[in-house]
C-alpha cells in the first residue's frame, strides 16, 4: 500500500479529519527549506498579530522548533488555533513574494501549527508571571480576544479572572471554528497550555447587568465587578445569529448557523442531521455550515440573493464546499420557511440585477412570478449574528457605532475603566484580529494601571 | 550532428563520461550495467593488498532539505579478492569491447605492481590509473595520497609502471597538496600518459549533536574521510586549470569532482579536462544521469557549432589569469527589472549588511533602487536575488583606458609615474 493510498483512506474514514494535516519534522524543514526570508518580509506585514515568520520558519529549517515556537508565541500567544483556522491565503500566505513567481506561496499556517504543537503537547513554557502589581483585572469572555489579553496581562503582573458565560473557554476556537480545521481536543489543550501562566478562569459564569437576572453562582454582576476589579476588559464577541424575520422561522429544524456549529461542537459531531439541508446566506459561515453537514451526510443547498461574485465567502472556503457537492443557488431569496411542526421546504423567489445602487454590491430585485419551492428537512440561516447592544448599553459613557464598540488606539472605551477587544470592537473578523487587540488591549491595560508598557516577567526558555 | 567519441590518451570509448574508480565500480554486474546505461567507459575499483572495510563508512553534508551536497568515506580500495576482480573485469571487456575498461591500482613494492600489470594486461584493459589520492587509510600504510603528497615518491612510483605497462597510464592526484602542478608534472616525468584529478579531499562531514561524534562513526569514534560530491567541484575546476595551464604540462586531463550535470561536465572540458569522472552523482541517482550527460553535451556542441568535445577543452581556463593582469578601469553596476522583481529585498540587505550600502528601499514599492554612484559592481545582489535574470550587472563604460594593478598609480611599485 503507498503512502499516499493509506492517507488518503484515514481521511476517508473520518469526515472531519483535519484539513490540514500536521506536518511531520521531515515535511516541515522540506517546506521550511524553500522559504527566502525576505527582508521586512510582506507575510509579517499580512499577520495581524505581526509574528516574524521568515525567523520562525527559519528556526524550522534549522530543527529547532522550540525556538521557532517561543518566535510565534511571543507575538501571537494563540499561535497554534492562528496557524489552523487563519484565513492565510488571504493574510500571510496571499502576501508571500512566491505569488509573483508563479509559485506555490510557503505553507506557513502549517509551518506555524507545526512548531506550536510541538511546544503544546512537550508543554514548552516561554511565559511566566510578571511582578505582582497588586491590580486586578476582569476579563469578560475566554474567546481569542479574552485569553490573549489576560496572557498578556499576567505577564506584566496583574491578576486576571476571565468570566465566561460558556462551560468550556476558547470562544470561537471552541464554539464557532469548523472542526475539520480546529477540533474541540485541540482548542482544549491550547487553552489548558495559555491558562498555565496564572490566571483564573471561571467558566459557565455568566456577567449579568440587571441584579434580577443575577443566578447564584452561575452569574456574577457587572457592578460588582467594576467594584472588585481596577479594569475590566470586555472581549465578549456576538451575539446569537440574526434572522431575517420571514413566515415558519420558529418551526423546528430552524437553526441559525453559530448556534448550529456551537451545538454540532459541544456534541462533538455526534448530531443528527436531516437529509436536505439549505444554508441561507454566503459568508464564511455559510461555507462552514454547508461543509459540516454535508460531511454529516446530508445533501446541501446554499442559497444567496445575490451573484457569485458578492459573496462574502472567501474563493478558497467556496471551493472546499465545491469540493464536497454543495449546490449554489445564487440570485435567489427566501421568503418563507414551510411545514406543519417541522420544516419540510423554503419557498424562494429569484432575483435578478438592476442598475447600479452605489455600493460595491450588486443591486437585485425579484423577478415577478419566480416563486418555487425548494424541498429540505433542515434550514440554517447564516445571515450574520447580532451584536450584544443590550449588554453593552447598562455601562455608563461606553459608545456603540453600529453595535460596534468604540475605542481608542489603546482599546480603552468610552468609560476609563472599559476595555474591549475583539469581534466586540471590529464586528466580526478572524481569530488573529481578535489575539491582536487582546494582547495590545493588556497593554493598554497596564499603562493605564500605572504601568509604562513594558513587559517585566522573566522568559525562560 | 556532434560526435561524442573519445579518444583520451590513446584510450578510446563512445564518450567521455567515465566512472570513477569507486563504489559504482566494485563488480562486473555493476559496470556492465553501467555500461548497458550509458556510460563510455570505468575505472574499476581500486586493486591492490588485501583490505577489510570497516562498517557504517559515509557520511555526508546537506543544505537545508537537500542531501548529499557533498559525501565523504572512509571505505578503502577493494575488500575482493585479485582473482575475482580480474575474471569480472575479463568478462565485462568481452561484453564491451568497444567501452573503456581501466584498472586503478595501488601496490607498495615494485614487483607487487608489474605482476598486476601483466595480470591486467592480459585480460584485456585499456589502460591504468595510479591510485596516488586516497586520503584515508592507505595512506596511512604509506600509498595513495602519501604517493601522490610526495613529488619525487610518485614520479618514482610511476616510473615502475610505465617501464612495465604496454598501455596508456594515468595517475590519480590528491587534491590534498599546497601545489598540484608539483603532482601532476611529477606524473609527467614518470612517464605517465594522462591526470585524472581531484581524488577526494581530507574532511569530516559533521557531528552528531547528541552524541557528539563526528560522521560516519564506527563504534563511536571516526576517522577524516575524503569529501567529493557537488561541493568539491569548484576546488577540481581551479585545480584541473592549474594543470592545463602550466606551461611545462602537457598530459591529458581526466576532470573529476562533482559532476552531476552536463553543465558541469562542460565546465569541465572548458577547464582543461578532456573526459570526466563521475561517482557522487551516481552513488546517489545510479547510473542513469547518464542520459542528461549525452544528450545535454551534444546539444550544447551542436548549438554552439563545435563538432567534438576536444574543441571545447581549456577555452575557459586560458581566460583564467593573473589578478593582476585583470583590467582596474572595467565597470559595472547592477541593474534591477522592476517588472521581475517579486519584492523579496534580500538583495537590500544583502548590500546593505554584508557589501556596499548602495541599495535604498523606496517608499510605495517593495523593488529597491540600486544607488549607481555608489555600487561597485561586486555582484552580491545578483547572485542572492531568486529570481532569473532579475538582477542584472550592466558595464558601463568609464571611457579610462585598460589599465591593470602594475601600471597603477596607486602601485607603489608601479612601472609608470604617477600623472
Amino acid at each position: 500500500m503507498s503512502h499516499t493510498a493509506t492517507r488518503n483512506e484515514a481521511k476517508a474514514q473520518h469526515p472531519f479529519a483535519p484539513l490540514k494535516p500536521m506536518m511531520t519534522d521531515n515535511e516541515a524543514v522540506i517546506e521550511a527549506s524553500r522559504c527566502l526570508f525576505c527582508h521586512d518580509a510582506p507575510c509579517i506585514t499580512a499577520c495581524p498579530s505581526s509574528i516574524d515568520i521568515p525567523m520562525f520558519i527559519r528556526q524550522i529549517m534549522s530543527r529547532n522548533p522550540k525556538g521557532s515556537a517561543k518566535t510565534i508565541l511571543t507575538q501571537n500567544i494563540l499561535g497554534k488555533s492562528c496557524g489552523q483556522v487563519c484565513p492565510t491565503e488571504v493574510l500571510c500566505e496571499g502576501a508571500c513574494v512566491y505569488n509573483d513567481l508563479n509559485e506555490t506561496p510557503i505553507d506557513i499556517g502549517r509551518l506555524q501549527a507545526y512548531s506550536t504543537q510541538h511546544a503544546i503537547e512537550n508543554n514548552l513554557r516561554f511565559f511566566h508571571k510578571g511582578k505582582p502589581t497588586g491590580k486586578k483585572v476582569a476579563v469578560i469572555g475566554a474567546g481569542p480576544a479574552g485569553l490573549a489579553c489576560a496572557h498578556e496581562l499576567t505577564r506584566l503582573g496583574h491578576e486576571v479572572v476571565i468570566y465566561e458565560a460558556r462551560n468550556k473557554a476558547g470562544g470561537l476556537n471552541a464554539y464557532g471554528v469548523a472542526p475539520y480545521k480546529f477540533s474541540n481536543a485541540d482548542a482544549e489543550a491550547e487553552v489548558n497550555y495559555i491558562a498555565q501562566i496564572g490566571f483564573t478562569i471561571r467558566a459557565g459564569v455568566r456577567v449579568v447587568t440587571d441584579s434580577a437576572a443575577a443566578n447564584g453562582t452561575s452569574s456574577v454582576l457587572l457592578k460588582d465587578l467594576e467594584k472588585q476589579y481596577d479594569a475590566i476588559f470586555l472581549g465578549t464577541g456576538l451575539g446569537a445569529s440574526r434572522r431575517p424575520g420571514m413566515p415558519g422561522e420558529d418551526l423546528q429544524n430552524v437553526y441559525g448557523a453559530a448556534e448550529f456549529i456551537a451545538q454540532l461542537r459541544e456534541r462533538d459531531l455526534q448530531m443528527s442531521i436531516g437529509k436536505e439541508v439549505v444554508v441561507i446566506g454566503a459568508g464564511n459561515t455559510a461555507i462552514d455550515a454547508c461543509v459540516e453537514t454535508a460531511k454529516l451526510g446530508a445533501s446541501v443547498t446554499l442559497v444567496y440573493r445575490r451573484t457569485e461574485a458578492d459573496q462574502n465567502a472567501y474563493w478558497f472556503e467556496v471551493d472546499l464546499a465545491k469540493q464536497h457537492g454543495i449546490r449554489f443557488l445564487y440570485l435567489t431569496s427566501p421568503v418563507a420557511l414551510l411545514g406543519e411542526t417541522a420544516v419540510s421546504g423554503v419557498r424562494c423567489v429569484k432575483n435578478r440585477v438592476v442598475p447600479g445602487n452605489g455600493t460595491d454590491k450588486s443591486a437585485i430585485e425579484p423577478v415577478p412570478g419566480s416563486e418555487f419551492e425548494l424541498s429540505c428537512d433542515t434550514v440554517i440561516f447564516a445571515t450574520g449574528q447580532e451584536k450584544m447592544t443590550g449588554f453593552f448599553q447598562a455601562i455608563d459613557g461606553l459608545t456603540l457605532e453600529q453595535g460596534k464598540i468604540k475605542v481608542d488606539e489603546s482599546f480603552q472605551t468610552g468609560h476609563p475603566q472599559y476595555f474591549a477587544g475583539g469581534d466586540c470592537v471590529n464586528g466580526g473578523k478572524e481569530v488573529v484580529n481578535a489575539v491582536a487587540h487582546g494582547r495590545d488591549a493588556a497593554r493598554g491595560i497596564h499603562r493605564y494601571l500605572g504601568g509604562d508598557g513594558v513587559n517585566t516577567s522573566q522568559e525562560t526558555v | 550532428m556532434a560526435n561524442l567519441k573519445t579518444n583520451f590518451a590513446g584510450i578510446e570509448s563512445p564518450n567521455p563520461f567515465w566512472l570513477a574508480s569507486a563504489p559504482p565500480t566494485n563488480t562486473g554486474y555493476q559496470v556492465a550495467n553501467a555500461f548497458r546505461a550509458g556510460w563510455g567507459g570505468a575505472v574499476w575499483k581500486t586493486l591492490g593488498q588485501p583490505i577489510v572495510n570497516v562498517s557504517s563508512r559515509y557520511g555526508a553534508v546537506n543544505y537545508r532539505d537537500r542531501r548529499m551536497m557533498g559525501l565523504n568515506n572512509i571505505e578503502l580500495i577493494t575488500d575482493r579478492p585479485l582473482e575475482v576482480n580480474l575474471a569480472e573485469m575479463k568478462a565485462v571487456k568481452e561484453e564491451f569491447p568497444h567501452h573503456a575498461l581501466i584498472a586503478s591500482m595501488m601496490f607498495e613494492t615494485r614487483e607487487e605492481w608489474h605482476d598486476c600489470i601483466q595480470r591486467c594486461e592480459d585480460i584485456g584493459v585499456d589502460g591504468f590509473e595510479l591510485n596516488f589520492g586516497c586520503p584515508h587509510g592507505m595512506c596511512e600504510r604509506g600509498m595513495g595520497s602519501a604517493v601522490g603528497q610526495n613529488p619525487d615518491v610518485a614520479e618514482k612510483i610511476t616510473s615502475w609502471v610505465t617501464e612495465k605497462a604496454t598501455i596508456p597510464v594515468i595517475v590519480k592526484l590528491t587534491p590534498n597538496i599546497t601545489d598540484i602542478t608539483a603532482a601532476g608534472l611529477a606524473a609527467q616525468r614518470g612517464g605517465a600518459n594522462a591526470v585524472s584529478l581531484i581524488n577526494t579531499i581530507n574532511s569530516v562531514t559533521g557531528i552528531n549533536l547528541k552524541t557528539m561524534a563526528p560522521n560516519p562513526t564506527v563504534g563511536g569514534y571516526s576517522s577524516h574521510g575524503g569529501f567529493c560530491g557537488p561541493a568539491v567541484k569548484p576546488i577540481a575546476l581551479n585545480m584541473v586549470s592549474e594543470l592545463y595551464n602550466h606551461t611545462d604540462f602537457n598530459l591529458p586531463i581526466s576532470g573529476i569532482g562533482g559532476i552531476e550535470t552536463w553543465e558541469d561536465a562542460v565546465e569541465f572540458f572548458l577547464m582543461g579536462a578532456s573526459a570526466v569522472q563521475v561517482c557522487t552523482a551516481v552513488m546517489h541517482y545510479g547510473f542513469r544521469i547518464v542520459t542528461d550527460l549525452e544528450e545535454g553535451v551534444r546539444d550544447y556542441l551542436e548549438e554552439n557549432n563545435i563538432g567534438q568535445v576536444s574543441e571545447l577543452t581549456g577555452i575557459a581556463a586560458r581566460k583564467l589569469r593573473r589578478w593582476e593582469t585583470l583590467d582596474l578601469n572595467y565597470k559595472v553596476i547592477a541593474s534591477i527589472d522592476p517588472e521581475t522583481c517579486i519584492g523579496c529585498q534580500l538583495c537590500y540587505i544583502a548590500c546593505e549588511d554584508g557589501a556596499h550600502q548602495s541599495i535604498a528601499l523606496q517608499n510605495g514599492t517593495r523593488v529597491p533602487r540600486i544607488k549607481d554612484d555608489t555600487c561597485v559592481g561586486c555582484n552580491l545582489c545578483s547572485l542572492v536575488c531568486p529570481v532569473d535574470e532579475c538582477i542584472s550587472m550592466v558595464e558601463v563604460p568609464t571611457g579610462k583606458p585598460f589599465l591593470a594593478w602594475p601600471q597603477h598609480p596607486a602601485n607603489p611599485h608601479s612601472k609608470t609615474q604617477p600623472v
